[in-house]
């Protein structure tokens, strides 16, 4: 076995180096786990590989061979974006960084004898685990809806043939038909998803279907980034889009997926297609290995450590971890930290104190894109917001455009960030 | 077609020995070009003494073939155009000015383009004006900037820890790519450590509009700062 010497040594400089190190010493080579193959996972998976040159063995289990992006699916949706644009596969974490991809699901992890069980029956051992499975829906939260509902009623909150069949539902509107969307309650995904969603939605009926109306009944009072999707409404599609909050009934609602009607505050109404996107959890197998409280797993920004288990490192969308939004850029930029930690607690390489930013941008039509931001650091209770900044109402279409085109420079850098 | 076709006639006749003959004008206004090249200037020189910068200096660039330079590390999107034989003529050049990323697929000159036919003229007009002799270079550097800001020369002078600028790079790479490519967000790989270095303060001091950039440079030390220069300067 090889121990990384020159970080080893030069881990009497680090910040907080770890002192577990010696005890993976002739038990050959440490094993990393990683479940999940997303915006946290692959760029761990990327980062620990890539860091450790090979002292560490990284396992990577996702089931998908292709993975989808919810980031840009929503411009899928307008036609801004081919689905093939959105996609992505394994190939070069496997064969550049030497991660061995094993398609198949977690079904079972045992916390004591540090393993984890697949659904074909293999079973991985791990001295580091990495959960960042994303989210399941709570079953339930929307009356009248399940995930067997999901072909009438799609959510295409988890991307691929769910924003593919939400896209056939749009273009096949009858003329003057309506949209509805169920919102989902705070905390969930991507907080101006749903918003940047409409805005697509918005964008391809007022050119196919411009007497087509859509309604949003949403269980909170407001919503991320409103000031800016309320005047891009006004601007792009005035009249179309009806947004109705939790201060007038949004959040009283029941759908019927056989009889395609929705019911808001007791009045129903029949609709041409709808998106129910409902409140979240952490993906399921974070209950299954008991690392959660509440629906989410709860974790220390230092490392993003499981405030439960420290041989679990839980990232992305499935944390209870402060004030970063539930994003594809925190997840990565999560993933970051606790490969840094991974790494100084398996080879003893140098840690640094934790940092994490967080950007999402929107298109509200074409050419007009929004963003938000923020700089976060680790405190012992969560990860704390330092500094932020949010696009401003009334910015010029020059600065608008720039904006959008940044977020195409982003999306490449972040997908070459997480694949290779 | 980016010229009358006149004119691509007479420079097709140039681009022997005798192009040297032919005068700048007739491509375009230079002293205009001149007001153009600040566009330019925050990553080339040209002018006497003209060094690389971000971007290689751009004296003598006429019917250079691409990628010319031994001591600029190009991007293999150039090295690829090198290859594929493209040279900077005038219509080489006005296409690439047009539309870097379309004419050099994998550049990493991070410009979007000079969208108006007349701008590009006359820029090529000045540039041509450093192209002829070398002896005719005008004597006064014409491209000496400002200072973008004025830092202390400790500030300078600090050498960065490369190890130190691999970690904090990682919050970096989330947009900008390790390889350099330019998909709508620069390239900040192999860039000369003084001009990182004073990039990175001009957005820390917020004298460089752009939010995102102020807010991440808004926590970088200065050490941090050089410890970034160095990581992205000697970048692969
Ligand atoms: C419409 C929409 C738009 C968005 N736009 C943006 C945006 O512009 N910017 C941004 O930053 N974020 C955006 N997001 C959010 C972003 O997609 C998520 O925050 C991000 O993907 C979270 O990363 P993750 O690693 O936690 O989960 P995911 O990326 O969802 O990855 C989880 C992976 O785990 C796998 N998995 C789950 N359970 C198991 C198991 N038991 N065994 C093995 N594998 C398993 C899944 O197959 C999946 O591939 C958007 C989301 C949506 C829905
Ligand atoms: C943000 C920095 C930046 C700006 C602004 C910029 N360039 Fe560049 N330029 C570069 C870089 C970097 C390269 C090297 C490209 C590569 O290797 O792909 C380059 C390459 C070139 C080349 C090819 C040089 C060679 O030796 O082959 C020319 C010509 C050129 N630039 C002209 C211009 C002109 C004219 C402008 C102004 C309209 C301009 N550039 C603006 C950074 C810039
Ligand atoms: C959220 C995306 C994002 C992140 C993260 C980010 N940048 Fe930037 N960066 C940008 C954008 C967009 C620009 C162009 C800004 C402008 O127009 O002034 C830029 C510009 C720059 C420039 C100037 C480029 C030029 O051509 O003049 C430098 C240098 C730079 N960034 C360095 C960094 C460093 C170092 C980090 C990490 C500490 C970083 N950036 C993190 C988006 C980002």
């Amino acid at each position: 076995m090889k121990l990384n010497r020159r970080g080893f040594i030069g881990a009497g400089a680090a910040v907080a180096a770890s002192l577990s190190a010696p005890m993976v010493m002739g038990a050959g080579k440490p094993r990393v786990v990683v479940i999940g193959g997303g915006a946290g996972g692959a760029t761990a998976a990327r980062y620990i590989a890539k860091g450790s040159k090979g002292a560490i063995d990284v396992t990577l289990v996702e089931p998908s061979r292709t993975y989808y992006t919810c980031f840009f699916s929503n411009l899928y949706i307008a036609g801004f974006r081919e689905l093939s644009s959105i996609a992505h596969s394994y190939g070069t974490l496997a064969s550049k960084y030497g991660v061995n991809v094993v398609h198949d699901w977690a079904v079972g992890i045992d916390r004591d004898a540090k393993t984890v069980s697949l659904a074909g029956g293999a079973k991985l051992s791990y001295d580091r685990l990495v959960l960042s499975p994303g989210i399941d829906f709570v079953d339930g939260a929307v009356p009248g809806w399940d995930v067997t509902s999901q072909n009438k009623m799609p959510h295409a909150y988890k991307a691929g043939s769910q924003s593919e069949l939400l896209k056939a539902q749009i273009e096949a509107m009858p003329q003057g038909g309506t949209f509805a969307m169920v919102a989902p309650p705070n905390p969930y995904r991507c907080p101006p998803g749903p918003y940047e969603r409409v805005s697509m939605v918005a964008h391809v009926l007022k050119e196919k279907n411009p007497t087509a109306k859509i309604i949003i009944a949403d269980p909170k009072p407001k919503f991320s980034k409103m000031a800016l999707f309320q005047e891009g409404w006004g601007n792009h599609y005035d009249g179309m889009i009806d947004w109705v909050g939790s201060d007038f009934g949004g959040d009283n609602v029941e759908v019927n997926p056989d009889e395609m009607t929705v019911s808001i505050d007791g009045e129903v109404t029949k609709v041409d297609v709808c998106n129910v996107i409902p409140a979240m959890k952490a993906g399921k197998i974070c209950e299954m290995a008991g690392i959660t409280e509440g629906n989410w797993a709860p974790v220390s920004g230092h490392t993003m450590q499981s405030r439960i288990d420290e041989n679990i490192h839980v990232l992305g969308d499935a944390t209870n971890q402060g004030d970063m939004p539930k994003s594809g850029f925190s997840a990565n930029s999560q993933a970051k930290v606790a490969a840094m930690a991974i790494r100084g607690a398996l080879t003893g390489s140098k840690v640094f104190p934790a940092k994490f930013s967080n950007t999402c941008w929107s298109l509200i039509d074409t050419e007009d894109g929004v963003k938000v931001g923020a700089t976060y650091e680790a405190t012992d209770e969560k990860i704390a917001k330092v500094d932020g900044f949010i696009s401003k109402t009334g910015e010029g279409a020059e600065l608008r455009k720039a904006t959008y085109e940044e977020s195409v420079g982003w999306y490449a850098g972040i997908t070459s960030d997480m694949f290779g | 077609m980016r010229l009358g076709g006149v004119v691509i006639a007479v420079w097709a006749a140039l681009s022997g020995a005798a192009f040297a003959e032919e005068s700048a004008t007739a491509i375009g206004d230079p002293e205009r070009g001149a007001k153009m090249f600040k566009r330019c200037q925050s990553c080339h020189q040209v002018g006497l003494g003209g060094k690389h910068k971000v971007g290689p200096h751009l004296n003598g660039i006429f019917f250079r073939p691409a990628a010319a330079f031994d001591d600029y590390k190009y991007s293999k999107g150039m090295y690829a155009a090198r290859e594929a034989g493209l040279v900077w003529d005038v219509d080489g050049l006005g296409n690439f000015l047009e539309a870097p990323k379309a004419t050099v697929p994998g550049t990493k000159m991070s410009f979007r383009g000079m969208k108006k036919e007349q701008d590009r003229n006359d820029l090529l007009a000045y540039l041509r004006t450093f192209s002829d002799n070398p002896q005719d270079i005008p004597e006064a550097a014409p491209t000496a900037r400002k200072v973008e800001v004025e830092l202390a020369p400790e500030i300078l002078a600090i050498v960065g820890d490369p190890d130190y600028g691999e970690y904090l790079s990682t919050e970096c790479t989330t947009c900008h790519q390790t390889d350099g490519a330019y998909d709508g967000i620069p390239s900040i790989v192999q860039w000369p450590t003084e001009d990182f270095v004073i990039a990175m303060h001009a957005y820390k001091i917020k004298q460089r509009e752009h939010p995102v950039m102020q807010m991440m440079a808004g926590r970088l030390s200065d050490e941090e700062i050089a410890a970034l220069a160095a990581y992205f300067g000697n970048l692969e």
